[in-house]
């Protein structure tokens, strides 16, 4: 994605973060563990107390036929649990003890 | 003292006594000769999952998958008379492998009327019947009919697909799933139709991570962390104790308690989960369908008020996670050799109407993976000293993990079965009798 994915004018604060709009959670994993902790954090500080309204801005689209700014939204509130993890538990990017083992997303959702 | 119930001989293990409980031997999971042993004796043998119906949606779907503990790879496909199908995946011509994209040893999936062969053409029908040679008329008598893809018995049970490899096998895969699969029949899997798949080689012996998912006497320690910090302290300090166990079979199940969907008190879990309303133990919020009310009699057996999942071990190698509010996770463990497998994590959930059911779907699913992250990681530390073959070779078992006792026993029963059939009847019998 070489262009900055569009998100809903209401949630300007978030364009800095717009990057985190990656539509698997291979690549949302990815870009975690490529992170630092100081990115991570002021990625979750950001969007976490604005997430009810990031859901509620999204809801008022069926799921099924979202606009593309919503859509790019959703992924970016999907990135927010995946960082979620480093920043409420972890302390640190990797999951602890998890060593080279990996585990990979072969199927998901569309949206 | 137990905090649950245990059957009148003191313990679950007990209950059963002719698993023991004696400290026992992992020798099975360490040696390639044992493997080997394995492959013949029970997967070569033994009804295994292969998929689910949903992944077969039209007439012509089909799918590949391998089965290398089991020497082959199979085809799966739904007919045009809607019947689901499997075949050995080889060309009868000379041996090629049939249906496979860009790599032959990656699994593939589509929609197709035939199947042709890669190298020289040959098409053979949904129903595996052979339909075209390339330049027919250079063969020697060949009769078409004669050279239909070799069939695999293929069942399916409440959506599940189920192959058998062993062409004298006469148990049915409902007969082969006992009183356990019995007790799981009704429940609503056909609306679980919203699937996150994951993958991942792991460096152990395939009944190793069973143990690990078999047990949650790990969970308050090796999970600590994933908690706040509160609630990990005190998980830790009332350990792990199962509602119930049940055995039938070579397979067993766990009943266990949960409490944390929704959790009693909120700031018992983290932020997120208190947001996107979901964790560990799955949505907080149950999904609007029928059929979860009245659950089938197989789950939550004990109609414990506490009850939170039951973890079922199909043998070999199928385990089936039923969560209270409403959804389904599978776990398959598909050796590679004595020391590799290939681990699949299937999460099954009602599609989500909007973002904020999605997202507590997601939390789920991540929250699951890395939960598992952490358990595939120990298991090549496991199988590392395992293999090592210190003077340490015998090792106690508690009473909840009476479902790795009777895991092993049931692996040491289908070899030992195996080589006493194989004593008695001499090896080119048995390959007359495959024939018939
Ligand atoms: S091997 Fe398949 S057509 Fe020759
Ligand atoms: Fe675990």
């Amino acid at each position: 994605m070489s262009d900055t994915p569009v998100i809903p004018a209401a949630f300007a604060d978030l364009v800095p973060f717009a990057g985190w709009a990656l539509p698997t959670e291979r690549e949302r994993y990815n870009k975690r563990i490529a992170s630092t902790m100081d990115q991570l954090q002021s990625f979750y500080d950001t969007l976490f107390p604005r997430l009810d309204d990031a859901i509620a801005h999204i809801d008022q689209f069926p799921l099924d036929d979202l606009p593309d700014d919503a859509k790019h939204l959703l992924w970016i509130c999907c990135a927010l649990v995946t960082v979620s993890f480093p920043v409420e538990v972890w302390r640190q990017a990797r999951v602890p003890d998890s060593g080279a083992s990996s585990f990979d997303a072969v199927l998901e959702p569309a949206v | 003292m137990p905090h649950f119930t245990k059957p009148d001989e003191g313990s679950w293990t007990e209950h059963y006594p002719e698993l023991g409980t004696a400290p026992v031997s992992y020798a099975d999971s360490i040696s390639p000769e044992y493997y080997e042993l394995e492959r013949d004796a029970i997967f070569g043998r033994t009804w295994l999952n292969v998929g689910r119906v949903e992944q077969l949606a039209k007439k012509g779907s089909f799918f590949t998958k391998e089965l290398d503990a089991a020497r082959t790879s199979v085809i799966v496909v739904r007919g045009m008379d809607d019947e689901v199908r499997a075949f050995h995946n080889i060309c009868r011509h000379r041996g090629n492998k049939l249906v496979w994209s860009d790599f032959p040893r990656e699994e593939t999936s589509g929609v197709c009327r035939n199947f042709t062969c890669k190298y020289h053409g040959w098409r053979y029908g949904l129903e595996g019947e052979l339909t075209f040679v390339q330049q027919e008329e250079e063969f020697f008598n060949l009769d078409k009919a004669d050279y239909s893809l070799a069939s695999v018995q293929c069942e399916v049970w409440e959506g599940f697909i189920f192959v058998n490899l062993d062409p004298s096998n006469t148990t049915s895969a409902r007969e082969h799933l006992g009183e356990l699969g019995k007790g799981l029949e009704g429940y609503p899997f056909h609306e679980m139709t919203q699937v996150h798949k994951y993958r991942a080689e792991v460096g152990s012996n395939w009944k190793l991570f069973i143990d690990a998912f078999a047990e949650f006497y790990h969970a308050p320690v090796l999970h600590a962390k994933q908690a706040v910090a509160d609630e990990s302290t005190k998980l830790q300090s009332y350990g792990y104790e199962a509602l119930a166990y049940g055995l039938d079979g070579p397979h067993g199940m766990v009943s266990s308690w949960g409490g944390m969907a929704p959790p009693k008190d909120p700031s018992m879990v983290k932020p997120i989960e208190r947001v996107v309303r979901s964790g560990l133990f799955g949505p907080w919020d149950q999904p609007d369908i029928a059929g979860l009310d009245e659950l089938p009699p197989g789950v939550n057996p004990a109609r414990h008020k506490a009850w939170g999942v039951d973890s079922f071990v199909f043998f070999p190698n199928f385990m089936m996670l039923i969560w209270k509010p409403g959804w389904v996770l599978t776990y398959h463990y598909w050796p590679t050799s004595y020391n590799t497998h290939i681990f699949e994590g299937t999460c099954y959930f009602v599609p989500p109407k909007n973002a904020r059911e999605r997202l507590a779907q997601e939390l789920a699913v991540v929250t699951f993976k890395e939960y598992a992250l952490q358990d595939g990681n120990t298991l090549e530390a496991t199988q590392m000293m395992l293999e090592s073959r210190t003077p340490v070779d015998r090792f106690p078992l508690n009473d909840q993990e009476i479902l790795i006792r009777h895991l092993h026993a049931s692996v040491r029963r289908s070899v030992h079965e195996f080589q006493q059939q194989s004593a008695k009847t001499p090896a080119r019998d048995r390959h007359e009798e495959m024939r018939r």
